[in-house]
């Protein structure tokens, strides 16, 4: 293949930026709560958010990229012009790219999980032909995007109605918070690492058994659990604080837990979306190596998720605390306890769908958890119109995408046929 | 670049609902230091704090007019934006009566007859000791969003809503006594004083009435 290194170099470059974006943009989503209640500063929130999104999208990338690399293409029909994938899925993410710059200058809603897929989705049924999309597994990605806020917000409900059980309609809400914090935090901390264990880490060298899965999951959360303790234990009660508003020190507690939280909500979003960035990357990389050949079965290069977790990395690093900045000073009306359901409940599905493959908006399904704590009656005042950005983003960024990447794909084919 | 999570978080109505009864509440406590000064016929003490009266009066409506703007349609909130709007007109009722009480007495130079003096003084102090409780009540909005309308918290201001009820109905009794004192010595007074004095009398009597309406609407919030 003449162009194969011409290629591989043009897809690291859009998928770099690519993760670039999805690192500036979305971490405001996972710290944003954290910094906002004055729980951690932006530069602790920026060293935490690189630490957790890196590893999300190392060690849990891997099923979502795939199902991008070549779970919507039915790639029988091209077995013998491979290249017509390669300029393909060089037009999805350019597509992407580009839709992100222009969307994200006019202000829009944009989701990249949205435009990646509508782009893989435009140049395949137009580019190849109907025939060549897997519509059955669209139409499950396209089901998942509104399961998933659906499941956070039942989840953020129950989390925030055992809250209210346990904790702040009782007698001593700060004991209660003091001793129960700790239970959620073995929590986030066991199933996080069950989902991102049981989906395999074989590609980093360690092969578990289910047992082993079970038991290395606990014990992570029972370690988490106990050096959240150490800092629980140090907050102190002080009654003057709780003048104006009696739960002061019981959010405190909270804080701590919230943070643990944001921990997950970073990981979880490495995990789902590094695959918008380099799950084309991945299907250029796989036709180029195989030499022509589109391997239906050939395994994920690692260097690959890397690439995506530096990107991101980059990106929440140079433009993440400007992000976080402007939107910390807004949120004073989500306590910590609040902040915590949302985030858990919405970390939680996106893991999960992040170890089923399903690609899927990371903010929406966060939106869900805000919404499952409002109807809970638990937030001062929400702004319903966000409903109908979601709605906008659906409407424009599926056709957008798709037409960008038809564009593109013909381009690409005219210059290097 | 786009963050349409943290644009949902709107401005929570709670906090400038309390601050709003705050001041309501400053202004008409004020009333107890303006008919002080009416029992002791001092003129300059009785216009200043006739004044105080209205400048706590135009800092409610302050707060009750960016309140007002900040609860567009489209809000999704704990309780109803109808009821958390007819609060605040409530609240408002509170200010507005307690400016037209010293409003009127100032304008109209009234003396209160000295055989109901005291007692009406007595009446002022427990009208205001209503809107106290009432603002006690407002004050843990904040709370009840922190519980969610639920458990412990509902009781408590539950019984802070009882309490507001004994206390309107005290005021009904003390209105009862003025109001036979009146009768007794009405024929002295000059017909249109007497007129008038009956009609403070009805309006004191209407700020414990609205006082305990903030409360019933408090207690419906609850309800939902």
């Amino acid at each position: 293949m003449e162009y194969a290194y011409i290629f591989i170099i043009l897809a690291c470059i859009f998928g770099f930026f690519m993760a670039w974006g999805i690192g500036a943009n979305d971490v405001a989503n996972a710290m944003g709560t954290s910094v906002g209640s004055g729980a951690i500063t932006i530069k602790h929130a920026i060293i935490i958010a690189a630490i957790f999104e890196f590893s999300g999208a190392l060690l849990a990338g891997g099923e979502v990229t795939q199902t991008i690399r070549k779970g919507m293409i039915d790639t029988s029909s091209i077995a013998g012009t491979p290249e017509l994938l390669i300029y393909g899925m060089l037009a999805a993410l350019l597509a992407a790219a580009v839709w992100l710059l222009v969307a994200s200058y006019y202000g829009w809603p944009v989701s990249t999980t949205h435009s990646i897929v509508g782009a893989i989705v435009g140049f395949a049924a137009v580019g190849i032909g109907m025939e060549a999309v897997m519509w059955g597994k669209v139409g499950t990605i396209a089901m998942s995007w509104i399961i998933s806020p659906l499941t956070a917000g039942v989840i953020a409900y129950a989390l925030f109605m055992s809250v209210q059980k346990l904790i702040i309609d009782t007698a001593d809400p700060f004991a209660n918070a003091k001793r129960y914090v700790p239970v959620y935090i073995f929590m986030v901390g066991f199933i996080i690492s069950l989902v991102t264990m049981f989906k395999g880490l074989k590609h980093v060298g360690l092969d578990l058994t289910t047992m082993q899965a079970y038991l290395f999951s606990a014990l992570i959360g029972i370690g988490m659990a106990l050096v959240s303790k150490i800092f629980i234990n140090r907050i102190k009660h002080e009654p003057s604080e709780d003048k104006d508003f009696h739960y002061t020190n019981v959010e405190k507690v909270f804080a701590v837990l919230m943070i643990v939280t944001a921990c997950a909500m970073a990981f979880a979003h490495g995990s789902n979306d590094v695959a918008n960035a380099v799950g084309p990357i991945a299907a250029i990389v796989g036709i180029v190596e195989s030499g022509g050949e589109i391997a239906a079965k050939s395994a994920l290069p690692i260097w690959v998720l890397l690439l995506g977790g530096v990107g991101i990395v980059i990106g929440l690093v140079t433009y993440g605390h400007r992000v976080i900045a402007t939107i910390g000073t807004n949120i004073t009306e989500l306590t910590p306890s609040r902040g915590f359901a949302a985030t858990l409940a919405a970390a939680t599905t996106v893991v999960v769908a992040s170890g089923t493959g399903m690609p899927i908006s990371t903010t929406h399904t966060l939106v869900g958890g805000v919404l499952g704590v409002g109807l809970a009656r638990g937030i001062g005042a929400l702004n319903l119109r966000i409903i109908r950005t979601i709605f906008m983003s659906w409407v424009i960024t599926l056709p957008a995408g798709a037409g960008l990447a038809i564009l593109f794909f013909f381009i690409l084919k005219a210059i290097f046929e | 670049m786009s963050n349409y999570v943290f644009r949902m978080f709107g401005s929570s109505p709670m906090r400038p609902l309390q601050d709003h009864m705050g001041k309501v509440h400053l202004c008409a406590a004020e009333l107890v230091n303006f008919f002080e000064a009416v029992i002791a016929q001092d003129q300059a003490r009785i216009t200043a704090s006739q004044q105080a009266v209205v400048e706590l009066e135009h800092e409610a409506d302050k707060i009750k007019k960016s309140l007002r703007l900040s609860l567009p349609k489209g809000m999704f909130l704990p309780v109803s934006r109808r009821d958390l709007l007819d609060m605040l007109t409530m609240q408002d009722n509170i200010a507005n009566k307690s400016k037209d009480i010293a409003g009127l007495m100032l304008g109209r130079q009234m003396q209160l007859p000295e055989s109901v003096a005291p007692l009406f003084l007595t009446y002022v102090k427990r009208s205001v000791d209503a809107i106290a409780q009432a603002d006690t009540a407002i004050n843990e909005l904040d709370e009840l969003v922190e519980t969610g309308f639920r458990g412990r918290e509902v009781k408590v201001v539950e019984k802070m809503i009882k309490t507001l009820n004994q206390i309107e109905s005290d005021t009904d009794e003390i209105q009862i006594q003025i109001r036979s004192i009146m009768f007794k010595i009405e024929i002295d007074l000059p017909p249109i004083d007497a007129m008038f004095i009956y009609r403070i009398i009805e309006w004191v009597g209407e700020l414990a009435d609205l006082a305990q309406r903030v409360g019933s609407r408090l207690q419906l919030m609850l309800a939902k």
